[in-house]
């Protein structure tokens, strides 16, 4: 049991143990934030191409939109480094509600 | 992220050594350090944050790298093997701490009692000195005897441990400060036990004082005022606060 400064819940481990087990695998992290951004930098998420979720970016404003660029990342085998703000069209239309913004960068494990 | 880099960062996790994870924002290129030799700027940045324990992106040389710092867990020592302790240990990992129990009384410490602690059951003196508590380290007495708590907090006092707390009420604790001070603690030293410990919410139950006690180490640890030492009690103003 390790730990980091922003989360303890071991992320990596999970996103480990699902690749060992046979699925593609993504992982979201906070990369930068402003405001009231509910997750610090650092936060992580992992993400399946199956669909499952572990983990957290936000206060649950836009880990469907991660989990959406977590695929394509997968699709593509391309990191992705994704923007999302209250100046962000798409912010809105994912509700990061908040008034924050935040970057995450999305990753496939390959 | 490529899978040997996952291996890699979750053996030295494993291993409680500090570990950086850097990674280059263009193109996901990624490096460990100390593990891996960098550039002066690179490992200045990853030492940087392990000092800070502070995730951040920074522009370097015109790039944009996420520096992500990995520390060892804090520690959580806890003399004594009680009920509390037991309401303790479930709390520890999801906060982030490693929890290790000292108590010789091998009736208290045992797996049954507390299943996946690390459990030391020498003297309060002998483990301490061997657990070495530094500023990554929190000490709490539970035990109620003076033969076993007063050697782990006159450790606990010549450490830099960011945290000391004592059960026991007012009462208890003026007594004990008057050991400690025949033991050559002044006040300053005294001052860094919290006493009553864990913050005030009216904690009646094992699980709740646990709550209370998980709390305030957490205070002290960000830095928040909850989590600041209290004065300590003088001998003219004794009242009984929880006999916890």
């Amino acid at each position: 049991m390790t730990t980091d400064t922003t989360q303890s819940e071991d992320i990596l481990a999970i996103a480990a143990e699902w690749r060992a087990a046979g699925e593609q695998v993504a992982i979201a992290t906070v990369v930068e934030t402003w405001g009231s951004s509910p997750r610090p930098a650092g936060s992580r998420l992992a993400v399946t191409a199956s669909g499952r979720l572990m983990g957290s970016v936000s206060g649950g404003c836009i880990e469907g939109a991660v989990a959406d660029a977590a695929k394509q990342a997968l699709a593509t085998g391309r990191p992705q480094l994704l923007d999302f703000g209250v100046s962000d069209e798409r912010a809105w239309e994912v509700g990061l509600s908040c008034g924050g913004k935040v970057k995450v960068f999305v990753e496939p494990l390959t | 992220m490529k899978a040997d880099t996952l291996a890699r960062l979750q053996a030295e996790r494993a291993a409680q050594r500090p570990v950086v994870l850097l990674t280059r924002l263009s193109d996901g290129a990624q490096h460990l350090w100390p593990q891996e030799a960098l550039p002066g700027a690179l490992a200045e940045a990853a030492r940087d944050a392990l000092g800070s324990e502070k995730a951040a992106t920074v522009m370097l040389d015109g790039e944009a790298w996420f520096i992500h710092p990995h520390n060892p867990p804090l520690r959580i020592i806890v003399v004594g093997a009680v009920h509390i302790a037991q309401a303790m240990a479930p709390m520890a990992a999801p906060l982030g701490f490693e929890l290790i129990v000292v108590d010789p009384r091998r009736a208290f410490a045992t797996a049954e009692r507390l299943p996946g602690v690390s459990l030391n059951t020498d003297w309060p003196d002998e483990a301490m000195a061997a657990l070495r508590p530094d500023a990554r380290s929190a000490v709490v007495t539970l035990t109620h005897d003076p033969k076993l708590d007063d050697p782990a907090l006159d450790a606990a006092l010549r450490s830099p441990a960011f945290y000391i707390g004592a059960l026991g009420s007012r009462r208890t604790h003026a007594k004990r400060v008057a050991r400690l001070r025949e033991l050559g603690h002044g006040d300053d030293a005294i001052a860094r036990i919290h006493a009553p410990v864990g913050l005030d919410i009216g904690a009646v139950t094992a699980p709740e004082i646990a709550l209370s006690v998980m709390a305030e180490i957490v205070a002290a640890r960000r830095g928040a005022a909850l989590g600041a030492p209290r004065p300590a009690p003088t001998e003219g103003r004794i009242s009984i606060g929880i006999s916890a």
